[in-house]
């Protein structure tokens, strides 16, 4: 990932937290966010949807959700 | 914004539920009991005939209602999604451990906030044992604890346990095959389509507002959100009031007629038991029964181990007995735990303590 960093191509890491249980989406997203200025979550439940958009708005980032097939994609920023 | 962005609102989603439960005590559920996820399972087990313990023997249409309310609610919202394959059968145990530990504390979470609303200590020293349950559950989390994935399924097996619920209502209303109980806390109801109203009435709200009394705590101590605790919040000072207004405010222990006991060490390890398994199992007994009926096969699993575990819990004299008073001497029978009970809640710590060490998160959900 550094090495397409240092060439310009910015990939952002990706949390699958599709079928977990709840607060594992959060705390996969509060671990992954520790060390990325950006994230893009993958939740398949409306209710952890929701949370990790409450989850990043208090951490103060902005979030876009892509409602794919069968999951959201919410990119965390 | 989402039901579930605003601590106001959670606060008065819990209010209203705890106006729900008022309303099913004035119109005769036991005392201190008006929703009891816990007794009511307990109660439907009995009713099936499960057990035979012919006092708690009631096919409650609160907890029928709960779980197809929100299976409508989650159906009307798009968020009905039918899932499964999480470790099942370690849910089912967790289930059957959280039965355990409520029926020796005699209560489930939200009739441990009932019981504290009516000024019974016991309930407040089990709070200990719940949120220090909760604690060792959150390290377990932060340790990497999961069950694993859960997957898309058929979107009938999602809806199995609505309409079993549905059967069990059916059977209750249109034949005389279930038992019913003619004395005792299973005799005590409010009429049934009062209480059918009120479970789904509940249902839907505490799907919306995702409450959970296992997770409100859980995300005192991880996160430091205070969100979900707001709803508790609203029951409690609803319950609160009411109990004050109503004369049913006793503070103190050993209150007889209350179905509770003060064995402080047996409250505080049956809700460590509780608070422990919920966190494993993703929220508490409420939660598993609102899971269950927006289409989670896994918690549809763990409500029926809670079904088996109040059987057993019976069948085998695990469950506590309340304090009460003997009617024709006026002498005051201290409720306890049995020696079965204690037994079996020593194994439930030590069997969650292995589920909580072995179950780890098997590949990195996080990747670049």
């Amino acid at each position: 990932m550094e090495y397409y960093r240092k060439v310009g191509i910015n990939i952002m890491k990706v949390v699958d937290a599709r079928g977990l249980s709840c607060p594992e989406p959060i705390m996969l997203t509060n671990e992954a966010l520790k060390s990325e200025s950006a994230v893009t979550v993958l939740v398949d439940e409306a209710h952890q949807k929701t949370n990790v958009e409450k989850f990043a708005s208090e951490k103060g980032k902005k979030t876009s959700v892509t409602d794919k097939d069968g999951y959201f994609e919410i990119i965390v920023e | 914004m989402s039901v579930a962005n605003s601590k106001w609102k959670l606060l008065v989603i819990g209010a209203i539920c705890g106006l729900i439960a008022v309303c099913l005590a004035i119109f005769g559920n036991p005392a201190n009991m008006a929703f009891c996820i816990a007794c009511f399972i307990r109660d439907t087990a009995g009713a099936l005939g499960l057990h035979q313990a012919e006092v708690v023997q009631y096919a409650r249409p609160e907890t029928i209602g709960l779980v197809i309310g929100a299976f409508l609610i989650s159906f009307a919202t798009k968020e009905y999604k039918s899932t499964g394959g999480s470790s099942p059968m370690i849910r089912f145990i967790l289930g059957f451990c959280m039965m355990v530990g409520a029926l020796i504390f005699l209560g489930c979470p939200l009739r441990m906030i009932l019981r504290m609303s009516a000024g019974d200590l016991t309930a407040w020293i089990a709070l200990i044992g719940f949120i220090l349950g909760i604690g060792t559950g959150v390290i377990f989390l932060k340790g990497g604890f999961s069950l694993g994935r859960a997957y898309e399924t058929s979107k009938l097996s999602g809806m199995v346990i609505s309409l079993l619920s549905l059967a069990i209502l059916l059977l209750a209303v249109g034949t005389n095959l279930l038992k019913q109980s003619t004395a005792g806390p299973g005799s005590m109801h409010a009429p049934i389509i009062m209480s059918l109203i009120g479970g789904l009435l509940f249902g839907a709200l505490a799907q919306k507002a995702r409450i959970c009394f296992a997770g409100s705590i859980r995300d005192v101590i991880l996160l430091r959100n205070f969100d979900l605790l707001s709803a508790v919040v609203g029951l409690f000072v609803v319950m609160l009031i009411y109990n004050l207004a109503s004369g049913n405010f006793a503070l103190g222990m050993n209150t007889p007629g209350i179905i509770a006991h003060s064995e402080h060490l047996w409250n505080i390890l049956g809700m460590y038991v509780v608070g422990l398994a919920a966190v494993l199992a993703g929220g508490c007994p409420l939660r598993q029964l609102i899971l269950a009926g927006q289409g989670s096969n896994d918690s549809a699993v763990t409500v029926l181990g809670m079904l088996i575990g109040a059987a057993i819990c019976h069948n085998f004299g695990l469950a506590s007995s309340g304090t009460s008073v003997n009617p024709e001497t006026k002498e005051l029978i201290k409720g306890a735990v049995t020696t079965n009970g204690k037994v079996a809640c020593i194994i439930c710590i030590v069997v969650l303590l292995v589920i909580a060490f072995v179950s780890k998160r098997q590949t990195k959900a996080a990747s670049n």
